[in-house]
């Protein structure tokens, strides 16, 4: 599989991200520049998390105006896969590649948790398709404004045609260093899927949980399912 | 020319920061303020003095950069003497 991980001034999960892909498949990704406008075709783009230009205007604001998303838009209209990760989300829904709006955390906190996500009954997608419906993972959440908002018509059609990837829930292995909705996001939606299923967004960063040191890998899990479905 | 974009969340978006600042607010005592909402103003210096190309220009940058359309709405106003 023919990776690349797209870096603006200011990504932080970058190298992370690099990480765990190498652990699942031998080829190294491409680490993308954000002005670079020329790479190769790719299978995967990967838009990791941080505080790209320092979150100035808005989360991800500027970066959705680089250079590179011309290319990633490209790289999407071809069927290439796009995962944004945290930041990485909040460009793609500044970009308008995924629909709604990431606003300020209900309880006004940053909130580094972990949370437990379930799989949800979606269109088909390379992001879900190796899991079971209802099936939990566990992932942790770092981030200030992680808040998914949109309007209820939108809502709706993400709900209807299959678009919400995951929730956050209780689940069975909730304890107190679980946080359930830390965001207040509307629905406990945790991740959105484009009309094709391609592209993902999602506020919980599976690269911070590939290590039993990280305190679970079901990161890692999650993220082989996806390149194992990527690949085909 | 100087163009000045006020930008405000729309109805009905959730501002957890104008609700901290009630809170603040009515802890000091001011009880007679029942909401808060918060917004920011962006500053925009111009040599160009048509004021119509101005506010063209601005309302262009407004939709592509400055304003997030999905949640918040803006204002312009115009100063031509700054």
């Amino acid at each position: 599989m023919r990776s690349g991980v797209a870096i603006f001034p200011g990504s932080n999960c970058d190298r992370d991200i690099v990480v765990a892909i190498k652990k699942i498949t031998p080829k190294a990704p491409l680490k993308l520049w954000h002005k670079d406008t020329e790479f190769p075709n790719l299978d995967l783009i990967v838009i990791p998390g941080g505080f790209s230009f320092g979150d100035y205007l808005r989360c991800g604001a500027l970066a959705a105006r680089s250079p590179i998303i011309r290319n990633i838009k490209n790289h999407v209209s071809r069927g290439g896969s796009l995962l944004g990760i945290c930041n990485g989300f909040q460009i793609l829904i500044e970009t308008g590649i995924l629909p709604g709006s990431l606003i300020r955390n209900k309880n006004l906190l940053f909130t580094c948790k972990e949370t437990i996500l379930e799989i949800q009954n979606t269109i088909k997608s390379p992001f879900t398709e190796g899991f079971q419906i209802g099936e939990q993972i566990k992932i942790p959440v770092a981030h200030n404004e992680g808040n998914y908002f949109a309007p209820k018509p939108l809502l709706d059609e993400l709900n209807n045609e299959g678009r919400i990837a995951f929730k956050y829930v209780k689940g069975s292995d909730f304890d107190n260093k679980v946080a359930y909705n830390p965001n207040g996001s509307s629905n406990d939606i945790a991740g959105i899927l484009s009309p094709n299923g391609k592209v993902l967004g999602m506020m919980p960063h599976p690269e911070r949980a590939i290590n039993s040191l990280h305190g679970g890998t079901d990161g890692l899990r999650f993220l082989t399912k996806c390149i194992e479905h990527i690949v085909g | 020319m100087r163009a000045i974009v006020n930008i405000s969340l729309k109805q009905g978006v959730l501002d957890p920061q104008g609700q901290a600042i009630q809170n603040s607010l009515s802890n000091l005592g001011f009880n007679n303020c029942n909401n808060v909402r918060t917004g920011k103003q962006i500053i925009l210096d111009f040599q160009d003095n048509d004021e119509e190309q101005v506010f063209k220009e601005t309302e262009k940058m407004c939709e592509t950069l400055l304003v997030n359309t999905v949640i918040e709405n803006y204002d312009i106003e115009i100063i031509k003497e700054i």
